[in-house]
């Protein structure tokens, strides 16, 4: 992992070699906000945490007062360095610990975090080329921790993201991707419900809606994909179809819990 | 010491002692993979084990099905935390594989159609314990869960089970592969819980 610290070091974020990313820290809820009808965005407060990379996530370990313990992932939507982590939660239906995290908890409340983990679904400020995002529902959280990331850093790398979602209720950052930075394209596309005389019916995504309004093969771009299996399964296909080589899509696939 | 997170526990999953640490039961067939799903024709379809020597010792489709097909019911564990117990499936024995390959080796790298990659000592794919399987409950394996073989190797986390499985290259030192250098541990024991490197 000699070059992943070495790029950490890069970005001003902690180098992995001082920071212990396999231990639980202890984390507490600094503000909490509703981010759609079935999701919230929670501001954790984590000494020692020691930064992380756009793309990134973290466990999350509750436990409860008979020291019963339940842990789940959760992508980062922040990036970069410091002890304060964003996370972007939304509720599974009779989950165990998304209903806990959306409806129950509350600033100042305790949890405890470990990571960051993974370093595949990552966008780091010193890549200049262009970045194709793809996220359906939830699956915008890691994507909006990339646009950000580009945001902090100044990066003038073309990002374009399309944006996936049931109805306009679902959407997640819908603010902040309203205004979006210079040189990053944002296209909403709805599935069930559209926003009153939207051009495009209500329909899932489609290779005519990627070859539309995505960046096309010949720019070459990264792409990255992020939501349920069914919607990565076939945006990742139909990204194959229009010519991006399957090494320039990565993918991740959100499960609920 | 953990923190106790106030108003936690009412909804909590059922235990199970046939669980690892950390996992919880799932009903679903989740997938993980990294990128686009590899579309592989069984008529191009090609199995190989390399060694040391030089020796390539390769498999097609139709040379795969003349070997015994062995019934496999096991559980299984991913990295991601879900489990799912009694999974049905059929294919041939990593020890029928390997009757005719001669290797001092002791690790081995999987490599996956689509270019991943993962490591696994040698020792863990024989005695019974991995299989290139073709099918899953009853039905030929889909592509998004590995079809059409992956290999399966159930007492380890199901990163290790390479999806479109292509070949084995023994290894003389146990290197990272792709998932390994990406955060994951170099064997994934789950009883032991080794997610992460």
């Amino acid at each position: 992992m000699s070059d992943v610290t070495s790029e950490l070091q890069d970005n001003g974020v902690a180098p992995a070699s001082a920071v212990d990313t396999t231990v639980w820290r202890v984390g507490t809820v600094v503000s909490a906000e509703r981010e759609s009808t079935s999701g919230r965005s929670l501001t954790i407060d984590v000494p020692g945490w020691g930064g992380n990379l756009a793309g990134q996530h973290t466990d999350l370990r509750l436990t409860a007062p008979d020291g019963y313990q339940a842990v789940r992932s959760y992508s980062i939507a922040s990036a970069g360095a410091g002890q304060r982590i964003e996370l972007a939660i939304d509720e599974v239906p009779n989950g165990e610990v998304s209903p806990y995290l959306v409806e129950d908890v509350m600033v100042g409340d305790q949890l405890e975090l470990r990571g960051p983990l993974g370093g595949w679904f990552v966008w780091r400020p010193e890549d200049t080329g262009p970045v194709q995002l793809i996220g359906g529902g939830s699956g915008i959280v890691p994507l909006i921790s990339m646009i950000r990331s580009r945001a902090a850093a100044n990066s003038a790398a073309p990002f374009r993201l399309l944006y996936s979602l049931r109805a306009p209720e679902d959407a997640f950052y819908r603010g902040e991707l309203g205004r979006p930075a210079p040189g990053l394209d944002v296209t909403w596309l709805y599935t069930r419900r559209t926003p009153d005389d939207w051009p495009r019916p209500a329909a899932r995504i489609t290779a005519a809606d990627l070859a539309a309004v995505t960046i096309p093969p010949s720019d070459n771009p990264m792409v990255f994909v992020c939501g349920p299996t069914g919607f990565v399964e076939a945006v990742a296909d139909a990204l194959v179809g229009l010519g991006h080589p399957a090494a320039r899509v990565k993918t991740e696939r959100f499960g609920g819990a | 010491m953990a923190v106790i997170s106030r108003g936690f526990g009412g909804h909590r999953r059922e235990s199970d002692p046939s669980l690892p640490p950390g996992q919880y039961l799932t009903t679903d067939f989740p997938v993980l993979s990294a990128g686009p799903t590899p579309r592989i024709h069984t008529d191009e379809w090609e199995f190989s084990i390399a060694t040391e020597s030089g020796a390539v010792h390769k498999w097609n489709w139709e040379q795969l099905h003349a070997l015994p097909i062995v019934d496999v019911d096991t559980d299984i564990h991913c990295v991601t935390r879900w489990s799912k117990l009694g999974t049905h499936w059929r294919g041939v024995s990593l020890d029928t594989l390997f009757e005719g390959v001669d290797t001092s080796y002791q690790y081995v790298m999987e490599h996956s159609y689509g270019g991943y990659t993962t490591n696994v000592p040698l020792a863990d794919l024989m005695g019974n314990k991995a299989w290139i399987v073709t099918e899953f409950d009853g039905a030929p394996l889909g592509p998004e869960h590995g079809g059409p073989a992956r290999l399966l190797v159930p007492h380890l986390y199901f990163w290790k089970s390479a999806k479109w499985i292509h070949g084995l290259v023994m290894q003389k030192t146990d290197q990272p592969g792709f998932w390994e250098q990406n955060g994951y541990n170099l064997y994934g024991d789950p009883w032991l819980e080794q997610r992460y490197s």
